[in-house]
């Protein structure tokens, strides 16, 4: 038994007996039912450790086989399966909501089915259980392909696949429940909190060791992204949540930070969970994906590397700007704007390096949907960037904050670019991963461009036009210097709009679901590609 | 050697790379939030600031657990038409022993920095109950199930320690009186209001839901929407005195 076998059998063991006990002497029954999860958990996993160590060879699977590396990509299949899962869950959950507020009998008036439920359960399934796969899955990828060297680690790999999914696990439910910080996007509490950080810091360290022992002399672009998201998420995540629990057989915690500074610590991680999360981790798959889809090299090394300097400087400091005309002191709203608007400049820069990549190979939007998506993503997100620096700015953040606007503005680049970069990075992932010539059907792919483009364009535009409608309604006033709306006239202004942004969210989820069929057509009859899968070896292993 | 020939340790050394990453992410953050830790101008001086109730924060973890941040900002911003239509901008201060704050991002529904005192008991219950009922074209979700639900007191005096341990200044009476400040303060008629009042200076003690028996957590509710933005007199508040 490899020490890590036995360390982690232990590890498990210790947290079943752990969690038996939380379970039993738990104090609220969302924390009993989550320490039940833990404690099945935990069996499942030691079961699992002792089964491989029965099955496998005496011998761990080579790093190198005939001098070619033998990857591992066993994880990334899990990760990128359990992308398409969470991201057409997280998808349901938000036509849901939207559906809700347009029409508020769908509430049901029950507590797990409020919409002050449900939202955070659409944040995080589509940001961290949808995005967060694909980010682990593609940098599991990518970094053992552009480093030529197996995935550093035995069972380490599977400890952050199978741990961060159940974290999300444990998220969601939690949220069904009522278990929550009230930090947006940071509401996991202090137990999920915890063991996101143990798996946080061995995902950084796979990823940092595969690094260390690659065979390529220089660390590809993308691994930088990449790494800067894994150790700057690492960083926010310590700052935003350190709290104290009213008891540790609880799930009630009290945040360490009060008033104006967790304001400003909120909107510091939560900003950057934008700027990192779902910027500088999908600027990788932007900086891998689409040169090899395009079988062009990147633009610009020079760029790249102002890009990936400036950008990670600068976006930490434009936190600020979701506290504008709020309580936190003018210095830091000042600063925080001052750095949002000068952030637009290496967000273009990426945007040109990614598009300019296709120089030669424009001629490939026409015939190759892949990286038509790829590209229009990009294109969005030079969109997001150009309207996140605008509404920064104080007098238009004075109508455009607490309305749609946001909504629609965030929404564009989620869907626009994250959710396209995504779907690109998988159509291109799940061929290799499964050894197949290409994706079962091109076509499809070009219906689910479409249908999920015009659902972006029917989303955004919608809130773009309740946004700016309801924030010019709500500092509207009569000629005698009265106000000329009560609120709840601007809350009724905005139902059509509710209603055209549902059926936009509903296109998009249309659009997932022809992708999941069309990537599980790819897996079951798709033709192998024997040309890759002969000489490499990585598919003869065995599944651990 | 040029500047691009100088980058390589970088491309070529994960640890310079890591290290690299941490020094330049860490400096946006230490100066903007280091400073609101010891800048005296973060926090105005006011009157009036208090610790919440045991009934206000039993209620106010009843507002986080539903997720109502995600429709109502609690931050009035200064300007014309939300003063006018809110009340007086919203303080710092008002904020200082929020654990979490929540000022929320997003105003589905209206601003609550000062919602306290506006409406009648009856008013929100019959609200929280069914929206709709009271306000046709409202979108928000009912909450019957709050007047169904017992408020845990029994922990209280728990919630208020693990407050005063982030830095929440409850003193040890406010602490050992926790349980019995929360029944007395959702059944007037059978507890010490005085030592109340006493303890949490312009505390308003009443049947929040109405109904006889056990403080429900609609009590809780009401009685934490009750209070918000009551506390500071703007009367006798000098803005001349904190400019920020």
């Amino acid at each position: 038994m490899t020490p890590g076998e036995a360390g982690l059998s232990a590890l498990f063991a210790a947290l079943a007996f752990l969690c038996l006990a939380g379970t039993a002497m738990a104090l609220d029954t969302a924390f009993a039912f989550h320490m039940m999860l833990g404690c099945f958990a935990s069996l499942w996993a030691l079961f699992a450790i002792l089964d491989r160590y029965y099955d496998r060879p005496a011998a761990l699977p080579p790093r190198e086989i005939n001098g070619r590396p033998n990857y591992n990509m066993a994880p990334v299949k899990f990760s990128a399966v359990m992308s398409v899962f969470w991201g057409i869950a997280g998808f349901a959950v938000g036509l849901i909501i939207a559906c809700q507020l347009a029409w508020p009998a769908l509430n049901f008036d029950l507590p797990w089915t409020s919409f002050g439920r449900l939202r955070p359960l659409h944040t995080s399934a589509v940001i961290f259980a949808f995005g967060g796969n694909v980010l682990i899955a593609t940098s599991f990828y990518v970094v053992q392909k552009t480093c030529r060297a197996r995935l550093a680690g035995d069972l380490a790999p599977w400890f952050v696949v199978l741990g961060y999914n159940f974290f999300i696990l444990i998220a969601g439910t939690g949220y069904l429940l009522g278990v929550t910080q009230s930090k947006e996007y940071a509401e996991p509490e202090w137990y999920a909190d915890l063991w996101l950080t143990v798996v946080w810091v061995t995902y950084l360290l796979v990823f940092l060791m595969t690094l260390v022992r690659r065979k390529e002399p220089h660390i590809y672009v993308a691994n930088w992204f990449y790494l800067a998201f894994i150790v700057t998420i690492a960083v926010l995540h310590l700052g935003n949540n350190p709290a104290l629990p009213v008891s540790v057989l609880g799930s009630k915690s009290y945040i360490a930070w009060g008033g104006v500074q967790d304001a400003m610590f909120q909107w510091w991680y939560g900003h950057n969970a934008v700027g990192f999360f779902l910027t500088a981790g999908f600027l990788a798959i932007m900086y891998y994906f689409i040169p090899k889809r395009a079988e062009r090299p990147v633009y610009s090394y020079r760029l790249s590397i102002i890009h990936f300097w400036a950008i990670i400087f600068l976006y930490i400091w434009a936190g600020p700007h979701h506290l504008h005309y709020t309580a936190l002191p003018d210095w830091a709203q000042t600063l925080g704007m001052t750095f949002s608007i000068m952030l637009w400049m290496p967000s273009w820069g990426g945007m040109i390096n990614g598009l300019m990549t296709l120089s030669g190979a424009w001629d490939k939007l026409r015939t190759d949907p892949v990286l038509r998506m790829l590209v229009v993503s990009v294109a969005f997100y030079g969109m997001a960037t150009f309207e996140g620096p605008l509404m920064s700015i104080k007098v238009v953040n004075s109508l455009s904050h607490y309305t749609d606007w946001t909504i629609g503005h965030v929404h564009s680049g989620a869907l626009g670019w994250v959710g396209f970069v995504s779907f690109g990075a998988l159509y291109c992932l799940v061929p290799w991963l499964w050894d197949r010539k290409g994706l079962y059907s091109l076509k499809l792919v070009n219906w689910h461009f479409w249908i999920a483009t015009i659902g972006i364009v029917l989303y955004i535009s919608a809130m773009w036009v309740s946004g700016i409608l309801q924030g010019l309604m709500w500092r509207a006033y009569t000629s005698l210097g009265f106000l000329e709306y009560s609120f709840i006239e601007t809350v009724e202004a905005m139902h059509p709009f509710y209603i055209i942004r549902a059926l936009g969210g509903a296109l998009f989820l249309i659009g997932a679901l022809i992708m999941a069929y069309n990537l599980w057509m790819t897996v079951q009859v798709g033709e192998a590609d024997e040309a890759t899968a002969a000489p490499i070896p990585v598919a003869l292993q065995p599944a651990e | 050697m040029s500047f691009w020939t100088r980058h390589q340790v970088f491309e070529k050394n994960s640890i310079i790379l890591i290290v690299g990453i941490l020094a330049v992410i860490a400096v946006g953050g230490l100066v903007e939030i280091t400073p609101l830790f010891y800048l005296k101008s973060t926090i105005e001086a006011v009157d009036g600031i208090r610790p919440y109730t045991p009934l206000e924060l039993a209620g106010r973890n009843i507002y986080v657990r539903e997720g109502c941040y995600l429709c109502h900002s609690q931050m009035v911003r200064p300007l014309r038409d939300e003063v006018e239509r809110y009340g007086h901008y919203s303080l710092a201060a008002e904020s200082m022993y929020d654990h979490p704050f929540q000022w929320g991002s997003k105003r589905t529904g209206p601003d609550l920095a000062r919602v306290g005192a506006k409406y009648s008991d009856e008013w929100h219950v019959a609200h929280l109950v069914d929206p709709r009922a009271i306000v046709p074209q409202s979108v928000m979700p009912g909450y019957p199930f709050l007047a169904q639900a017992a408020v845990d007191a029994s922990t209280m005096a728990a919630h208020l320690r693990t407050s005063r341990a982030v830095g929440v200044p409850y003193s040890d009476d406010q602490i050992a009186n926790a349980v019995a400040d929360l029944k007395t303060q959702a059944d007037p008629d059978n507890g010490d209001v005085d030592g109340l009042t006493k303890r949490y200076p312009k505390a308003v003690a009443r049947n929040f839901d109405g109904k006889d028996g056990m403080p429900t957590e609609m009590d809780a509710l009401v009685a934490y929407l009750q209070m918000l933005g009551t506390l500071v007199d703007f009367k006798l508040y000098n803005e001349k005195a904190n400019l920020r």
